[in-house]
C-alpha cells in the first residue's frame, strides 16, 4: 500500500483555463492509495512548495505526484523540494497537463477529460516507484572550450581567472573569430581590435590556459564531470616550440594563397600568420599554396629559418584531454549568396558581401583601410542590401539580428571614408539595444538615403557599362526603382557553420530548425544543452551581437563553474542493473550499448553492468529477452502499469 | 457521436517528448487523444509495452523518437527502428491493422511535425474505428 499525494497547479490560468482544476483534484482522491489531492495556483512557488512539503508530513505521504507542466521544466525544482522532507527524490511522478494537455488544446471538457486519464498513469505508475541513491563521481576540474573568437575568448579567460586549467580549442590558425575581421564595431564605432587584440594577448599570457590553434576536436566520450576529448592538431609543418616568431620564412616564401582572413580579396603567403596581430604570431604552411608541396622544390622557408623550426614531415597529432565541462562557441558562417543568383554575387565585380567590405574598412585589411573597388577606384555611390536570404521564407526565415546595425555602420564608415552617397535597403529597421535606435537616428542626419524595400535584383547597367543598377520597390511611394551605383553590398543571412552538424552530433548536442544549437529551455536554462556539462554561448546558438555573446560567454563560465567548482557530484541513478538469476549471458545488451557499459562474466555466465558507464537510455533492457535488466525508474513493471493507468480513462 | 479513439504515444525524452512540449509552447491545438509515456529513448520501448497497449483497449499506438543520426545516445533509434518494424509485422501477422501503430521521428525543434503527426494519425485511427482484435474482455 502506498500513500499517495496529488498536487495540481493551475498555473495561473495557464492551466486552469482548458483544464478544471478541481475536478481533477475530486477525481485523484477517488482513486486507491491516494490519501490526499490538493490544488494550488503556482505550485512551484514558496507556498506552493511548502504546501507539498507539509503534506508530505501530515499524511505521512511516501509517493507525491505533481500535475502542472513538463517535467523537463520542473521535475528537477520539485525533487528538491520532497527531498527536503526526507522522502526520496526519484518517488515523484510529474503529470504534464500543461505543455502536453491545457496548452493544446481549446476544450475544457477534452482537457479535463485527458487530465484524468493522465493522472491515473501517474498513480499507476508511482505505486511502483523504488527509490533510488544518485551516483556521486569525482569532478575533473579542468575545462574545455571550443571555437577561439570572441565568446570562447572571454569564457576562458574568466574560467582561467578563477584558477581552473582551460583548454581553448580553436581550428583556424589564430583565435580571435570574426570579431578580429572588423574595424569597428555599432554602435559606439569603438575599434574592435583596441577590444579584442588585448584579450587575444592575455588568453596567450594565461597560465591556466592552454591555447590550442589550428586544432579540432575529433571525439568527445564520458559524461559531466568526467569527458574524454580527443583534440587533433593539425600539422603545420612549422614546430612553434622552436618558432620565434621573427617571420623571416613569410618574407622570403613564393607560395602564393587566397587569404580566408581577407574574405579571398588579397593574396598570402604559402608560410603565413593570418593577419599581423593574430595570435599566436607562428606561422602555419598552407599545403595548397605552398611550392614545395606542390613542386616538390623550394624549401626557401627552411633555409632562412634559424631556429630550424619547419618540418615538412610534420603529420597531424592527437591530443587527449580530460575534462569535467565543455563549453561549445563554435560561432557562425554567413550564408553563400551565390546561389540568389537575382543578386549577382561572384559574378558582378561590384557586388560585395559583408565581410568582405569589413575587411575593406581594416587598416590591416587588403586595401589599408581605403574603400576601393576591386579596379582601385573609389565608389561614388553604394547600396546596401538588407535580410539577403534572412528574413526570407525561401532560404532562411529568422532575422539574423545584426544587420541592421552593422550595415548602419557601413554606412556611417562609407561617409567618413568616402564621398558616395549611401543608399539603404531594407525591409524593417531593427535597432532594438541600448544605444541602437540613437545610432539610427545619428545615420539618418548624416545624409544616409533610406528607401524601404528589398533589393529586389542588380544587374549590370546598360547605359553606363561597369556599372550596377538596383532595382526594388519602394513600399513608402509604393513606386519601382531603379538605382544606379557603383557597388553594392549585401548583407547575407547568418548561418551555423558548415560543420555544424558533425559539431552538434560530437557533442551530443540539438539543432533548432535553422540548425543552431538548441538551448536545454530559453529561459531557465538558456545556455544548457541536452547534454549535462555542455554548454553553448555565442552565435551558434543564434544570431547575436557581440555584447550580448560576452554576455553569454560570461554566463556560460559561470554556469560550468557550478560544475567543476566541486570535487564530486550527482549524477541521475536511473541507470541498468542486471539480475543474475535470470540473465542468460546471451549479451545482447553487451551488442546494443553505446557505451560498453554491459560485459559478459564468463566465470559466472552473466552480464553485468558497470554503472560508472551507464547513461540510462534503457535499450539494453528492452533487448534483454528473458527481462533479467531493470532499466531503473522505466521497469518494464512501472511503463506497463503507467500505459495500463491511462488506457482505463 | 463521433468515435473518440484512445491512442498511447510513447515518445523520447530528447527529442519527441520537448518536441510535444515545443508544441504546447508555441499553443499549437491538435486532438487530445493521445496520452504520452516518456521513456528516456525510443530503444528501450520494449514491443511489450504496445501488445499491452492494444490489449487495454488502444485504438492506435504512436511511438517517437530522434531522428536517425540524431540520437542522444548516438545508435539507440537505429536499434528501435529495427525492432520497432519487427513488432508492427508482427502486429500486422496477428492480424491487427499495422497502420494502427507508427513510429515518427520527431526532433525538439519540430512541434509542429508533432501537432500534425498527431493530428493526421488520430484522424486515421478515427476512420479505422475501434480495435477489437487485441482488446481484452472486461477492460473500459
Amino acid at each position: 500500500m502506498s500513500r499517495i499525494g496529488v498536487f495540481v497547479c493551475h498555473c495561473g490560468l495557464n492551466i486552469a483555463k482548458t483544464v478544471r482544476v478541481s475536478e481533477l483534484v475530486e477525481f485523484a482522491r477517488t482513486l486507491p492509495d491516494v490519501v490526499v489531492a490538493e490544488e494550488y495556483k503556482f505550485m512551484c512557488s514558496t507556498p506552493g512548495q511548502e504546501l507539498i512539503q507539509n503534506d508530505i508530513k501530515k499524511y505521512k505521504l511516501d509517493r507525491v505526484i505533481v500535475a502542472a507542466c513538463s517535467p523537463l521544466m520542473h521535475e528537477k525544482t520539485f525533487r528538491k523540494v520532497i527531498a527536503a522532507t526526507g522522502l526520496n527524490q526519484y518517488l515523484l511522478t510529474i503529470v504534464n497537463v500543461r505543455e502536453q494537455t491545457s496548452w493544446v488544446t481549446s476544450d475544457i471538457e477534452v482537457g479535463t477529460a485527458k487530465g484524468k486519464a493522465l493522472i491515473n498513469g501517474a498513480v499507476y505508475r508511482a505505486r511502483l516507484l523504488s527509490p533510488l541513491v544518485s551516483r556521486v563521481i569525482d569532478v575533473n576540474p579542468d575545462i574545455v572550450v571550443v571555437g577561439g573568437g570572441i565568446a570562447g575568448i572571454q569564457a576562458a579567460l574568466e574560467l582561467a581567472d578563477t584558477g581552473k586549467q582551460v583548454y581553448l580549442v580553436e581550428k583556424s590558425p589564430t583565435i580571435g573569430g570574426h570579431m578580429a575581421q572588423f574595424d569597428k564595431t555599432f554602435p559606439t564605432l569603438d575599434c574592435s581590435a583596441c577590444i579584442l587584440t588585448p584579450k587575444m594577448d592575455a588568453v596567450l599570457q594565461h597560465k591556466n590556459i592552454k591555447m590550442m590553434t589550428y586544432c579540432e576536436v575529433t571525439e568527445v566520450k564520458g559524461y559531466v564531470g568526467n569527458f574524454d576529448i580527443i583534440v587533433k592538431q593539425k600539422a603545420r609543418y612549422v614546430d612553434h616550440d622552436k618558432c620565434n616568431a621573427c617571420l623571416a620564412c613569410t618574407e622570403k616564401c613564393p607560395g602564393k594563397g587566397v587569404s580566408e582572413w581577407d574574405e579571398g580579396l588579397a593574396k598570402k603567403k604559402a608560410i603565413s600568420i593570418p593577419f599581423p596581430q593574430a595570435v599566436p604570431q607562428k606561422p602555419v604552411i598552407d599545403r595548397d599554396s605552398c611550392t614545395f608541396f606542390l613542386k616538390g622544390k623550394c624549401r626557401l622557408c627552411e633555409k632562412v629559418c634559424e631556429q630550424k623550426a619547419i618540418d615538412f614531415e610534420q603529420q597531424d597529432t592527437f591530443v587527449n584531454i580530460k575534462a569535467g565541462a565543455i563549453i561549445v562557441a563554435t560561432g557562425y558562417d554567413l550564408m553563400d549568396t551565390k546561389p540568389l543568383v537575382q543578386y549577382g554575387y561572384g559574378k558582378l565585380p561590384g557586388v560585395y558581401s559583408a565581410l568582405e567590405v569589413e575587411r575593406l574598412f581594416n587598416s590591416a585589411g587588403p586595401t589599408g583601410g581605403k574603400v576601393t573597388l576591386r579596379d582601385g577606384s573609389e565608389p561614388k555611390s553604394i547600396a546596401i542590401l538588407h535580410c539577403i536570404g534572412s528574413r526570407d521564407k525561401n532560404n532562411h526565415e529568422h532575422c539574423s539580428r545584426v544587420c541592421c546595425m552593422y550595415s548602419l555602420k557601413f554606412a556611417h564608415l562609407f561617409k567618413e571614408k568616402t564621398s558616395a552617397d549611401v543608399y539603404q535597403f531594407y525591409i524593417d529597421m531593427r535597432a532594438a539595444g541600448k544605444g541602437y535606435e540613437e545610432f539610427y537616428n545619428r545615420i539618418i542626419e548624416e545624409d544616409v538615403k533610406f528607401i524601404r524595400g528589398k533589393g529586389a535584383r542588380i544587374t549590370e547597367s546598360k547605359e553606363e557599362p561597369g556599372r550596377l543598377v538596383v532595382e526594388a520597390e519602394d513600399t513608402i511611394t509604393t513606386k519601382f526603382i531603379n538605382l544606379p551605383v557603383d557597388m553594392v553590398v549585401l548583407s547575407p543571412a547568418i548561418v551555423p557553420r558548415a560543420d555544424a552538424k558533425d559539431v552538434q552530433r560530437m557533442f551530443n548536442l540539438s539543432s533548432d530548425k535553422h540548425g543552431f544549437f538548441m538551448e536545454r529551455h530559453p529561459k531557465l536554462a538558456p545556455l544548457s544543452t541536452m547534454t549535462e556539462g555542455v554548454f553553448i554561448a555565442g552565435v551558434c546558438q543564434g544570431p547575436k551581437d557581440i555584447p550580448d555573446t560576452v554576455a553569454q560567454a560570461l554566463g556560460a563560465a559561470a554556469e560550468v563553474l557550478t560544475i567543476v567548482s566541486k570535487d564530486k557530484m550527482e549524477l541521475e541513478a536511473t541507470t541498468a542493473i542486471v539480475n543474475p538469476a535470470v540473465c542468460c549471458g546471451c549479451q545482447n545488451c553487451v551488442r546494443v550499448c553505446p557505451y560498453g557499459a554491459p560485459s559478459f562474466n564468463e566465470q559466472k555466465n552473466v552480464c553485468e553492468i558497470n554503472e560508472a558507464l551507464c547513461k540510462g537510455c534503457g535499450q539494453c533492457a528492452a533487448a534483454c529477452p528473458t527481462s533479467a535488466i531493470i532499466a531503473r525508474h522505466f521497469t518494464n513493471e512501472q511503463v506497463l502499469a503507467e500505459i495500463e493507468g491511462l488506457m482505463e480513462y | 457521436m463521433e468515435f473518440e479513439p484512445k491512442i498511447l504515444g510513447i515518445a523520447c525524452n530528447w527529442c519527441t517528448y520537448t518536441g510535444a512540449d515545443l508544441a504546447g509552447t508555441t499553443r499549437l491545438k491538435y486532438p487530445q487523444n493521445l496520452r504520452v509515456v516518456r521513456v528516456m529513448c525510443s530503444s528501450r520501448i520494449n514491443p511489450s509495452f504496445i501488445f499491452r497497449a492494444f490489449q487495454l483497449g488502444a485504438d492506435g499506438v504512436l511511438v517517437g523518437g530522434c531522428h536517425p543520426g540524431d540520437c542522444h545516445y548516438n545508435t539507440g533509434n537505429l536499434y528501435a527502428r529495427r525492432r520497432l518494424a519487427v513488432t508492427k509485422k508482427i502486429l500486422d501477422f496477428a492480424g491487427l491493422e499495422p497502420s494502427r501503430f507508427r513510429v515518427e521521428w520527431i526532433s525538439a525543434s519540430e512541434g509542429n511535425k508533432f501537432a500534425e503527426v498527431v493530428k493526421e494519425f488520430t484522424e486515421h485511427v478515427q476512420i479505422l474505428g475501434p480495435q477489437t482484435k487485441f482488446k481484452i474482455a472486461g477492460v473500459s
